[in-house]
């Protein structure tokens, strides 16, 4: 017998104030974390093309190795004060927000497979009832063409997922995020 | 029969033990019209069902976090008390199988007295209170217990709709073990007429869930001459027993 799940409810337009004014993360790896250190841009629009500066975003990663700082991992790295593996950051008034982290490596996926380099990401706004969660993938790595989460997606939908080079940063990369419309991001049911 | 390969085993793929999906109903869907944002905002398309890899059962661990003294007592946070109604919130943090979550960081944020939220775009006529900031936080117990004091929000009026008004809320935002476990929602009071009118309660169909939200008042944990007490535990999503890899196959059809 199990007991009634706690439900979602929206952040609505007041987040700030619990979740992001005083905590943020911004910079997800210190100087010295190993790994390629990336700056990941995301900018969240909604069903008309207008950019939503009232949204938050959250990442979760694994390390330069594709190891996930957790117990169920990698216990011994769960105290590494260089690389924790997790963002937050509010959008500002044109919809984007940045992290600084490094670039994650494979982890394992279903049947031993190495899933390609991503990071889960969630996104959260008023008008969001629940959070929406989906994933980034690096465009260009050719590890894509196998990931097993990537092959559940219809084919003509995963560009969604793929950040691209940010053209104004060395190694940056740059995602949009489009809740709905003809441009609508592919999001999971986690 | 031709044979076939087998590949080789993955013990960490092996590890991976998926959390319990909500039953339906029991949760908000993206999309409900009566709650206005969401029209622009939710997703038109189906969400694609995510299996879960070792990227889901893992999340962030903050039970290194430093908490201040003062971070689960709102009412001490200025050199002042706040006015309004003192209060205490407590509950315990548990899994769909009723084990306690310790550890676990509590994120709360909740309007003023007067209903009115320390922010820029808070425009509602009601006067802040400069010794009220409406941010807490605070780690669960061994056994998933948790505390807080602050002071009862009051209601304030948005413009979802015609006459519209939230009922007293605290939002709270918990991780829990994993990715998949993250729950943010809303902490309601007893009684309030207000839940009836509220599309964002009822954005959750299920009447059981809805309670879910609704904290207890609580005379045990009422504080004498001091301030009432409300109980509001909080159940985050529980684990498949065994590893999908251990489960018997099934007699017939393909394995998914």
């Amino acid at each position: 017998m199990s007991l009634t799940l706690t439900p979602w409810q929206t952040v609505g337009p007041y987040l700030h104030i619990g979740l992001t004014d005083t905590r943020s993360l911004g910079q997800m790896a210190s100087d010295g974390a190993p790994g390629e250190g990336i700056t990941l841009t995301f900018r969240v629009f909604d069903g008309d093309e207008v950019p939503l500066p009232d949204a938050m975003i959250e990442l979760w990663q694994a390390d330069a190795d594709g190891r996930y700082h957790h117990p169920e991992d990698a216990p011994e790295r769960v105290s590494d004060l260089l690389f924790r593996g997790f963002g937050r950051m509010a959008t500002h008034a044109d919809g984007s927000c940045s992290f600084q982290t490094i670039k994650p490596g494979r982890v394992p996926g279903p049947s031993g497979l190495p899933q390609a380099p991503h990071i889960n990401v969630s996104v959260f706004g008023r008008g969001l009832l629940k959070r929406l969660p989906t994933r980034l993938y690096f465009g260009g790595d050719p590890a894509n063409a196998i990931d097993s989460v990537l092959l559940l997606v219809p084919e003509d939908r995963r560009a969604t997922l793929l950040a691209q080079p940010d053209p104004n940063r060395q190694n940056g990369w740059q995602m949009d995020i489009h809740l709905c419309g003809p441009r609508e991001t592919v999001f999971f049911d986690v | 029969m031709p044979t076939t390969t087998i590949p080789p085993s993955n013990k960490t793929a092996a590890k991976v033990v998926p959390y319990r999906r909500p039953d339906p109903g029991t949760q908000p869907e993206s999309n409900y019209s009566a709650y206005r944002a969401t029209a622009r905002r939710a997703p038109s398309k189906p969400l694609i069902y995510l299996p879960h890899t070792l990227s889901e059962v893992t999340g962030p661990v903050f039970g290194h976090e430093k908490i201040a003294d003062t971070d689960n007592d709102l009412t001490r946070q200025h050199s002042g008390e706040p006015l309004g109604e003192r209060i205490i919130v407590t509950g315990r943090v548990l899994d769909g199988d009723g084990r306690p979550v310790s550890s676990s960081l509590i994120e709360v944020w909740q309007a003023n007295a007067a209903g009115r939220y320390r922010h820029a775009v808070d425009n509602h006529d009601a006067p802040l209170d400069p010794n009220f900031s409406g941010a807490g936080r605070t780690l669960t117990d061994e056994n998933g217990g948790y505390r807080f004091v602050t002071i009862k929000p009051g209601a304030y009026p948005w413009r979802n709709h015609e006459n519209a008004w939230r009922p007293a809320h605290i939002h709270f935002s918990l991780f829990g073990p994993a990715f998949a476990t993250r729950i943010i929602g809303q902490m309601y009071f007893p009684g309030d007429p207000l839940f009836a009118y509220d599309p964002i309660l009822q954005s959750v169909p299920d009447e059981k869930s809805r309670q879910r939200l609704i904290s207890k008042f609580d005379l045990e944990t009422t504080k004498p001459e001091w301030a009432l007490g409300y109980c509001f535990d909080i159940v985050l999503r529980g684990r498949d027993a065994t590893p999908l890899l251990e489960q018997p196959k099934p007699a017939t059809g393909s394995a998914r």
